[in-house]
């Protein structure tokens, strides 16, 4: 039987929760015990006086259940005997749209839920045009609390024209305006007598007939996810088809080497072809070199490769996207870092141009959703913070790294000692600056190369565009890890004094040099110290709020978890805690 | 022309795809395996995932020691067939040495929480197979395929990760766990129809059989180490089956004369109960009781 997967959305209280509880009922595909519990919540906790309260079916965590709204995506099974549904509830309230978003990821058409009194509402717009994005094609709106209205036809007819010239401007195949009322059951399985005027599909009739094939037509592509070595002599690619078929026989290519499908083995045996969606293995004639998050395409027509791209996306996190943050992306099977330009809040989509610090196969979202869509990671809390989906590269990787005679180890044989980044961050007035300066001061005496870029000095030039809101604090710090990294290169001992005060961009200046040239010095000194030697005056400013965004006061400060260097302020001198720095620095052979 | 796969073989393949996600994104792997029939499939397509290498994962079995001695007997032997290594986390063993108290109604399924986080931290697994659905039960159906567990083995509802598309994120601190759900998508239906299609052996008491049984809060429970009926309940032969197996103490067999998997699968289609309403005395515990067990790192 066919597996259909939807999604239902509109504004809070259109009643998308009572629809599928009502679509289960009615199609009497509510088991008994699902029922029992049912008949209990409405009990307790219901809002139709001890009627059924469908919507208590489908909300289902006990938070949830307790006030009344659906705050995460349910994915509840129905059958017909027509076709297999999964339907994905979504949430109305506009702070959950990335739960919105999640479900229609995987949906392969929408039923809209708007109410018949109020019409196509913002909110409902948004849904639309989310649902157009994610590229679901064939969409039901459904009229509801038409028995609000006496079922008429006028305002029902209004409704949907109203929805059909905003659609327009979208990207549907197919619109299906139903009126309906979820409450009554009218038009959700059967055609009811109090509309009929109405001779269209009811929801039912159109979920089981709506065109669910998903464009996954076109030249073949094979994503690599595991290579099947079990000994010497087998060497197959496990992995998944991800549009078009796969023959054997073809010419295939990945990253420019081409070979052929010599067999496509499955446990229950080799396969002449595979369609979109198999998960096979593949075992190419050539030992071409192919691992995880390589993709096999048709020889004839390979998907493209690029590191830069022109995409939507959409952010899923509390914590606003910050542009030049070092974020990670994973497309495909294969995980890359990943910037952005563009800020945006929990919620927000936009058009941005993002960059991935490696080249990777990818086809348009509009082409093929496997390939074309990645999720945005954040490095420390892992957790998934953004979606996005390609509308296309830009300047394929045409600007490439120039290889250079003279280079680190040249300048480390000629200085006789290594470069490094001696990273010194903590709150305004903890003393980065004296101590960054009485290490250079002893570094210089014995002969080392050094350079101090300190914070102030560097905002009076590179980065004197640069105010103090999140975003530029990032850009501030993206700025100064670039030129410690290329005073590395030039094979110098970098003092950086800043602030600093997020994990992420210190994690990322870390990330720009290599291992053991990368050396953290927390300057630790509580805040109520700082603030007492204020030596600059701007903890009072900040206090009589005459300078916002401060570091301690009313802008955030992340000590690092495990700096090569801590330093106690409060117990040391200066001149001690510049020698702690020189010691350490000798033990880990810089100098 | 295109060909398309059906509605199994879009689950299978999909539950294949996550099995490779999770071997080439994480180094410690298990797959929780009771010999019961989500597990038997769960282990069957992992075989098919990595086929013809063998499966990279070992298998965890949490014992609660109330089981059905043909569940064990048919454990052990597909163990051996498949050359793979199985751990088992004894409930006893932690009975015996207190860190667990039995429990006053001799019920041991929800004591496997903590020999199952146990298990997870001493052999530091950091991909936990599951063969949960989200068919079967409200706190279930917004269970992530992948979902975070604490380094406490917790879950927390409300900093489950957005999943989308098909991008499943396995990125976890020390300690910390991914519970992999392959079969979410599945349902009941679903799983004996494949079960059907590939020929998947099970074990015997899925099938109906004669049984010495008593009733007990509308189910018929077996007599077994477990515990006996009580005063007032009185053993009766009947002919049944199992729709799940679990503690013997509260996993009721099905008054059945399904005898083969054609007879299952025309029963499972036309019954009015969901399985773990009719045959699981723990999940009638309480309406919350599967999030409240969730919450703690339970299955």
């Amino acid at each position: 039987m066919e597996l259909l997967r939807f999604i239902t959305c509109g504004s809070v209280d259109d009643g998308k929760s009572t629809l599928i509880g009502r679509l289960l009922y009615e199609s009497k595909l509510l088991y008994a015990d699902h029922l029992a519990a049912l008949e209990a919540d409405s009990r307790r906790v219901g809002t139709r006086g001890g009627e059924l309260d469908f919507a208590l079916l489908v909300d289902g965590l006990a938070a949830e259940r307790e006030q009344g709204i659906t705050i995460d995506v349910a994915y509840r099974f129905f059958a017909t005997e027509a076709r297999r549904f999964i339907v994905a509830d979504t949430p109305g309230h506009e702070q959950y749209t990335r739960n919105m978003v999640t479900g229609a990821s995987t949906a392969e058409a929408a039923v809209i839920l708007l109410d018949a009194r109020k019409g196509v509402l913002s909110q409902t717009r948004r849904h639309a045009r989310i649902v157009s994005l994610l590229g679901i094609r064939h969409v039901a709106v459904a009229v509801n609390k038409l028995d609000l209205l006496d079922y008429s036809q006028e305002a029902f007819d209004a409704v949907a024209a109203q929805f059909a010239e905003f659609a327009a401007e979208l990207d549907f195949a197919e619109i299906t305006c139903v009126p309906m009322s979820a409450t009554e059951g009218v038009n959700v399985i059967g055609h009811s007598e109090l509309t009929p005027w109405y001779d269209g599909p009811t929801l039912l009739q159109w979920l089981e007939t709506v065109d669910a094939g998903s464009a996954q037509d076109g030249p073949s592509r094979f994503l690599v996810q595991w290579v099947n070595r079990p000994d010497s002599t087998f060497r197959g690619l496990s992995g998944r088809v991800l549009r078009g078929t796969l023959r054997q026989g073809d010419a295939v290519s990945t990253g420019g080497r081409t070979s052929t499908v010599d067999r496509i083995v499955t446990m229950d045996g080799d396969l002449a072809e595979a369609p979109a969606g198999s998960s096979v293995t593949v075992v190419l004639a050539d030992d071409v070199d192919a691992s995880r998050g390589d993709v096999l395409g048709a020889a004839a027509d390979p998907p493209g490769v690029a590191d830069s791209f022109q995409a939507h996306l959409v952010w899923l996190n509390e914590n606003g996207l910050l542009p030049g943050r070092q974020y990670l992306a994973k497309i495909g099977a294969r995980t890359v870092g990943f910037t952005a330009t563009k800020a945006l809040q929990l919620n927000e989509i936009g058009v941005d141009k993002v960059h991935f610090d490696a080249p990777v196969p990818f086809e348009g979202y509009r082409t093929n959703r496997d390939l074309g869509s990645f999720v945005v990671l954040d490095r420390l809390s892992n957790a998934t913070v953004g979606a996005g989906m390609i509308d296309f590269a830009l300047s394929p990787a045409n600007v490439r790294w120039q290889t250079l005679t003279v280079d680190k180890q040249a300048r480390i044989a000629r200085n006789g000692h290594r470069p490094c980044v001696v990273w010194l961050t903590g709150l305004s007035g903890a003393g980065k600056s004296t101590i960054a300066d009485l290490v250079e001061k002893a570094l210089h005496a014995e002969g080392r190369h050094t350079f101090l870029l300190d914070g102030d000095n560097v905002r009076h030039g590179l980065n004197s565009d640069l105010g103090f809101t999140d975003a530029d604090r990032v850009e501030n710090i993206r700025r100064i890890a670039e030129v410690a990294a290329l005073m590395v290169d030039a094979g110098l001992i970098v003092l950086v004094s800043f602030i600093s005060p997020f994990r992420a961009e210190r994690a990322l200046a870390r990330g720009l040099v290599g291992e053991n040239e990368f050396c953290e010095v927390f300057v630790d000194t509580p805040l109520e110290v700082a603030e007492e030697r204020d030596p600059k005056g701007l903890y009072r400013k900040a206090r009589r709020g005459e300078l916002a965004n401060f570091t301690g006061i009313d802008s955030p400060y992340e000590p690092p978890e495990e700096p090569e260097i801590r330093l106690d302020t409060t117990t040391l001198s200066p001149e001690a805690a510049a020698a702690a720095v020189v010691a350490r620095l000798r033990a880990l052979g810089v100098c | 022309m295109t060909l398309a796969l059906d509605t199994l073989g879009r689950l299978e393949s999909e539950a294949i795809h996550i099995f490779r996600e999770v071997a080439g994104e994480f180094d410690r792997p298990v797959i929780l395996f009771s010999g019961g029939k989500d597990s038997t499939l769960l282990l069957h397509l992992a075989i098919k995932a990595f086929y013809p290498a063998p499966v990279p994962f070992p298998l965890l079995h949490v014992d609660t020691g109330h089981n059905f001695d043909e569940v064990i007997e048919f454990r052990d032997r597909v163990v051996a067939q498949h050359g793979l290594r199985l751990e088992v986390a004894k409930v006893q063993d932690w009975i015996d040495d207190g860190r667990l108290e039995e429990r006053p109604d001799g019920t041991r399924n929800p004591l496997q929480t903590v020999p199952l986080l146990d298990s997870i931290t001493q052999h530091k697994f950091d991909a936990v197979f599951g063969g949960g659905r989200r068919d079967e039960e409200r706190a279930r159906a917004k269970e992530r395929i992948f979902s975070l567990r604490t380094a406490f083995g917790q879950w927390d509802p409300k900093r489950q990760r957005p999943e989308l598309w098909n991008l499943y994120n396995g990125r976890h601190r020390a300690g910390e766990h991914v519970r992999v759900f392959p079969l979410s998508n599945w349902t009941e239906l679903d799983v004996w129809n494949y079960i059907e299609r590939e020929g998947i052996e099970l074990p015997d008491i899925y099938y109906s059989h004669e049984r010495e049984v008593f009733l007990r809060d509308g189910m018929w429970l077996a007599e077994g180490p477990w515990g006996k009926a009580r005063e007032g309940e009185t053993l009766q032969r009947k002919v049944v089956r199992y729709r799940t197996v679990g503690d013997g103490s509260c996993t009721g067999a099905v008054e059945s004369d399904a005898a083969d998997i054609h007879a299952v699968i025309a029963e499972v289609a036309a019954s009015r109960l969901t399985e773990r309403g009719a045959t699981r005395a723990d999940d009638r515990l309480s309406e919350a009781a599967m999030e409240d067990r969730k919450r703690e790192g339970y299955f």
